[in-house]
């Protein structure tokens, strides 16, 4: 049921915390331990603002196992504004809406459910902003 | 009998939560009825969730909403409390997933509250007990349900999704200030769901003047008498909204104008949205008063009971109001659904 990585991995995908440099200020998502920019150690928790726009997309029909709910439904790469290039989930959208640069925001939504007896799992989308 | 706080409480932060889609009550009664009861609709259309969204995730929006009105660290909060009756787990707190998303944790106490419609009030009493006995200086509370009819119940037209979360903490910080509150409940079966049944059952016409009509209105007419209050020093006020005629009445009743509670009166709009329905409500006058405004809410749980608060609103509401989405930004975000995708998003389908 992979229940202590889904635990692990719970603020980044909450709340899209990443990592922010100390010591060049580049800003990591996901987070890492060294900067590949400058190769520095010192590194900081960083809470993304979730504000973004849609950098490229595609519609799912055939999805993997645990997310057949939602089809079809939008994968994205959305640019952070604060600098990274993410893939996510997009939501509360029609599959018609979505165009390279549309901005979007963070929203904490349910990506999969494992089986009716299994954990129920959160983390982040992305929808149009409004 | 009315409860004080020993110190002065209030929402210091507020935020709602509605999902994007809706279903029209018309549509229900042309599948169901073929259009029989076409006149007489209990609301116009209901707000149905996305097939991402549950008790934890619009509990989490809602909660951001009002720690962006509270301007408060979020882990300033000691409490973080789901009232609901359709958490995701029958056994793992709705609440914990909440105060993980929002930065809580770890100091904090979390629950999950239950009591129908009225878990979320009740999360809003004990929030200010917490408040008001200096335990704590800010405390939150969550009414929030994805609320289920039996296909072609008379629930069906009116169980949404949607609710409101609300951070109480000290008087001089509020944007509203508590005056007093008082909760009455009796054992009045009206609407129960047993353990493993998807769908609650519920006793028609008893629903009206031994449960609702009962509740809320003594619940409403002591804490007025108590303050020494008539409808006419109160410039809004809320009612649970299970349809648009149930709150329309008690109202009426206690004296109320159609004016004054017009801007907490959403359920035509979005739909009886449970252990939220008086919450956001509330939350629909707090975008709309005035400094000085006098506001009461009454709410009502099945089984059954309701909790009356009267609030005075302070100036600092007009500074923080735009600091959160309000509450008509989200019912205004409308896209309609068909009782097709309804029925799919919603588990109503047999797949296996």
């Amino acid at each position: 049921m992979d229940i202590a990585r889904h635990w692990r991995l719970r603020d980044q995908r909450y709340n899209l915390q990443g990592t922010v440099c100390a010591g060049c200020g580049h800003k990591m998502f996901p987070p890492r331990v060294v900067c590949p920019e400058c190769r520095s150690r010192k590194i900081e928790t960083f809470e993304f603002s979730g504000q973004g726009e849609v950098y490229s997309h595609t519609v799912v029909y055939q999805a993997p196992e645990g997310f057949d709910a939602y089809v079809p439904y939008v994968a994205a790469l959305v640019r952070l504004e604060e600098g990274p290039l993410i893939s996510a989930q997009l939501t509360d959208v029609n599959v018609d809406e979505v165009a390279i640069g549309l901005p979007v925001e963070m929203v904490t939504r349910k990506l999969t459910e494992q089986e009716e007896n299994g954990l129920i799992v959160y983390g982040y989308k992305f929808r149009p902003r409004f | 009998m009315t409860m004080k706080p020993s110190r002065q409480v209030g929402i210091v932060g507020y935020g709602a939560y509605v999902p994007r889609y809706r279903l029209a009550a018309e549509e229900i009664s042309q599948l169901w009825r073929g259009g029989q009861d076409r006149d007489t609709l209990p609301v116009r259309e209901k707000s149905v969730p996305g097939p991402d969204e549950d008790s934890v995730s619009m509990s989490i929006e809602a909660a951001r909403n009002a720690l962006q009105r509270a301007q408060i660290d979020p882990t300033q909060l000691r409490a973080v409390w789901v009232g609901s009756e359709s958490p995701p787990y029958a056994v793992k707190p709705t609440s914990t997933i909440v105060a993980q998303a929002i930065g809580a944790v770890p100091s904090t106490s979390a629950g999950d509250w239950e009591f129908a419609c009225k878990a979320g009030s009740e999360t809003m009493q004990a929030a200010i007990a917490m408040v008001g006995s200096s335990m704590a200086d800010y405390a939150m509370g969550i009414g929030m349900d994805t609320a289920q009819g039996r296909p072609g119940d008379a629930l069906e037209y009116t169980a949404a999704a949607g609710g409101a979360a609300f951070v109480f903490g000290p008087g001089e910080e509020a944007l509203a200030v508590l005056e007093a509150s008082y909760s009455y409940v009796t054992d009045t079966p009206d609407f129960f769901r047993r353990a493993h049944q998807h769908y609650p059952e519920h006793g028609n016409r008893f629903t009206g003047e031994p449960a609702y009509f009962h509740h809320v209105l003594s619940a409403g007419r002591h804490l007025m008498e108590s303050l020494g209050l008539t409808a006419e020093d109160f410039a809004l006020a809320v009612f649970h909204q299970p349809n648009v005629k149930f709150p329309q009445r008690a109202a009426q009743k206690l004296g109320f104008t159609a004016e004054q509670i017009r801007p907490g009166l959403l359920v035509g709009d979005i739909g009886n949205t449970y252990a939220g329905s008086s919450l956001i409500g509330l939350t629909g006058c707090l975008d709309a008063a005035q400094p000085g405004d006098r506001i009461l809410m009454v709410s009502f749980g099945s089984g059954a009971g309701s909790d009356a608060f009267s609030f005075v609103v302070t100036e600092q509401l007009s500074k923080r109001r735009s600091l959160a989405r309000t509450t008509q930004d989200y019912i205004a975000r409308r896209q309609p659904v068909h009782y097709a995708t309804y029925a799919r998003w919603r588990s109503k389908l047999l797949l296996k």
